[in-house]
C-alpha cells in the first residue's frame, strides 16, 4: 500500500497547485484536449439538429421557387445586414477574449466577454423588432397567417414589443437592484457581475431603438409601396385582394372562425383573373409556409443566442474571480466555439432568408 | 502588449493564442463579404445568385472556423470530426430530396379540396 500512499500525497500536491484540473485527468493537456473533443462533438448534433430545418427549407425552396423569390418584401435585408454585422463583431470579440483568457489576462476577458454579450442582447433586440413588425401586419405561422398591409408611423411602439420586452425590463430592474444590494453587502465580485447582466440586458434596448431608427428610415420607401398596389410585387397585390375579400365575409359569415378562413381563400379564387394571378389562391398558404420555416429557423437560432448569453455569463463569472490561466482557459475555449458556432449558422441564414432575388 | 510577449514563455504547449492583427483582419474580411453579398444581392444575376450568395457564405463560414474557431492550429482529428458532419447534412439533404417529387401532387391538391366547397355552397 506504501505506492498508493504515496500516489495520494502527489495527488495533493498536485491538486495545490493546479487548482481545477479534475482527479481523473492526467495533466491540464489531457483535460483540455478532453473537453476539446466535446465540444466539437457538441457542435456536430448542433450542426445535424440545424440541418433538418435547412432539408424543410431546402425542400419547400425547390418546390416553390416563386415565393421565395417575392418572399424578401416581407423580410428588411437592412436589419438582416446590422444584425450580420453585430453577430460578426460580438465573435471577433469573443475571439480576443479567448486570446486574453490564454494569457490569464482576468480582467481583459472579461471585459471582452462583456462585450460579447452586450451584442448578443443587441442582436435579440432587433429581432424583437423584426418579429413584431411582422406580427402588426398579421404575418405570423402558416396556421395564423392574416396578412393586413398598412404603415405603422415612425417609432411606433407595437403591443408585441411591449410584450416581448416584459422579461428584459424585469430583467434589467433585477439585475440592477441585484447589483447595488451586492455592493451594500460589500460582495464586489458578485455587484460586477450583476452590473454587468444589467448592462447586457440595456444592450437589448440599445438594439431595439436601433431597429426602430431603422425602421423609420426605410418607412417611407415602404409606404410608397404599399400607395400603388400595382408596383407591388405580386405576392402583396394577391394577399391585399384576399385580404379585402377576407373582410367582406366577415361581415356575412360571423361567428363561424374556420368557414371565414375558407372563405378567404375561395374568394381569392375568384379574382383570380389572369395568368398572372393564377397562384394567388395559394399564396396565403404559401407564404404563411414560409413564414413558418422563417420563425422556426431564426428563432431557434434565437434560442441559441440567449443559451450563449448565459453561457457568456458563466464565463463572465469565472473571469471576475479570476480563475483563467495560461494552462487553463478551456471552458472560455469552448463556450467561444460555441458562440463561433451560431455566428456560423445565422452566416447561412442570412442570405437563403433575407437576401432572395 | 508588453505582457503579452512576456507571458508567452510560460504557455503550455497545448496554448497557441492567435496573433490578433490576424483575428481583426478576419473580421474586416467578414465585413467586406457581408457587404459584397448585399451588393450582389441587388443585382439581376438570375441563376448565378443563389451559388454566389452560397459561396460567399461559405468563405465566411470558412474564416471563421479557420481563425475564430481555431481550426488552423486544432489538432486535426477534431478538424475531421467537424467537417464529418457537413458530409451527413449532405446526405441529409442529398437522399431527402431524391423522395419528394414522388408526393408533390398529392401535397399540391391537397388543401384546395376542402376550400373549395363553401364556394360552391354560397353561389
Amino acid at each position: 500500500m506504501a505506492v498508493v500512499d504515496t500516489d495520494n500525497i502527489l495527488e495533493e500536491e498536485h491538486h495545490h497547485h493546479e487548482p481545477f484540473i479534475a482527479h481523473h485527468f492526467d495533466d491540464a493537456e489531457q483535460q483540455f484536449d478532453s473537453g476539446k473533443l466535446g465540444i466539437w462533438l457538441f457542435l456536430v448534433t448542433e450542426i445535424l439538429f440545424f440541418s433538418g430545418l435547412f432539408v424543410a427549407y431546402t425542400l419547400y425552396r425547390i418546390h416553390h421557387p416563386e415565393i421565395f423569390e417575392q418572399a424578401h418584401h416581407f423580410l428588411d435585408k437592412r436589419l438582416g445586414a446590422l444584425n450580420t454585422i453585430v453577430l460578426l463583431f460580438s465573435s471577433l470579440t469573443m475571439a480576443l477574449g479567448v486570446h486574453a483568457a490564454q494569457n490569464g489576462d482576468n480582467k481583459k476577458c472579461g471585459l471582452y466577454v462583456l462585450i460579447t454579450m452586450v451584442c448578443a442582447a443587441m442582436f435579440l433586440g432587433v429581432k424583437a423588432i423584426e418579429y413584431s413588425h411582422k406580427w402588426d401586419l398579421g404575418i405570423f405561422v402558416r396556421s395564423e397567417f392574416s396578412y393586413h398591409p398598412h404603415t405603422a408611423e415612425p417609432f411606433h411602439v407595437s403591443p408585441y414589443l411591449i410584450k416581448l420586452s416584459v422579461i428584459p425590463v424585469l430583467l434589467l430592474v433585477g439585475f440592477i437592484a441585484a447589483s447595488f444590494f451586492a455592493r451594500a453587502s460589500s460582495k464586489v465580485a458578485l455587484s460586477k457581475f450583476m452590473g454587468g447582466l444589467a448592462i447586457t440586458v440595456g444592450g437589448y434596448f440599445v438594439g431595439v431603438l436601433i431597429g426602430m431608427t431603422f425602421m423609420a428610415l426605410t418607412a417611407e420607401n415602404e409606404h410608397a409601396q404599399l400607395e400603388s398596389p400595382s408596383q407591388a410585387p405580386l405576392v402583396l397585390r394577391a394577399l391585399t385582394l384576399d385580404d379585402d375579400k377576407h373582410d367582406d365575409g366577415h361581415a356575412d359569415a360571423d361567428g363561424d372562425a374556420h368557414a371565414d378562413g375558407d372563405h378567404s381563400h375561395a374568394d381569392g379564387e375568384d379574382h383570380a383573373h389572369g395568368d398572372s394571378h393564377a397562384k394567388s389562391p395559394d399564396l396565403g398558404r404559401d407564404v404563411g409556409i414560409f413564414f413558418s420555416i422563417y420563425y422556426c429557423m431564426t428563432g431557434l437560432h434565437a434560442i441559441h443566442i440567449i443559451a450563449g448569453i448565459v453561457a457568456l455569463a458563466w464565463i463572465y463569472w469565472r473571469c471576475l474571480v479570476v480563475h483563467w490561466r495560461p494552462d487553463y482557459f478551456g471552458p472560455v475555449d469552448y463556450v467561444g466555439l460555441y458562440w463561433h458556432l451560431v455566428d456560423l449558422i445565422w452566416i447561412y441564414l442570412f442570405p437563403l432568408l433575407y437576401l432572395i432575388d | 502588449m508588453a505582457d503579452h510577449s512576456h507571458s508567452h514563455d510560460d504557455h503550455p504547449p497545448f496554448n497557441h493564442p492567435a496573433p490578433i492583427p490576424l483575428l481583426i483582419g478576419v473580421f474586416l474580411a467578414l465585413v467586406f463579404l457581408t457587404i459584397l453579398t448585399l451588393v450582389t444581392s441587388d443585382i439581376e444575376l438570375a441563376q448565378f445568385a443563389f451559388p454566389i450568395a452560397m459561396v460567399i457564405a461559405t468563405a465566411k463560414a470558412a474564416l471563421v472556423c479557420a481563425f475564430f474557431m481555431h481550426m488552423f492550429w486544432d489538432k486535426s482529428f477534431n478538424v475531421l470530426f467537424f467537417l464529418s458532419s457537413l458530409l451527413f447534412v449532405t446526405l441529409f439533404i442529398g437522399m431527402t430530396l431524391l423522395d419528394t417529387g414522388q408526393y408533390q401532387d398529392d401535397i399540391d391538391s391537397f388543401p384546395r379540396e376542402p376550400e373549395a366547397t363553401p364556394v360552391v355552397a354560397e353561389q
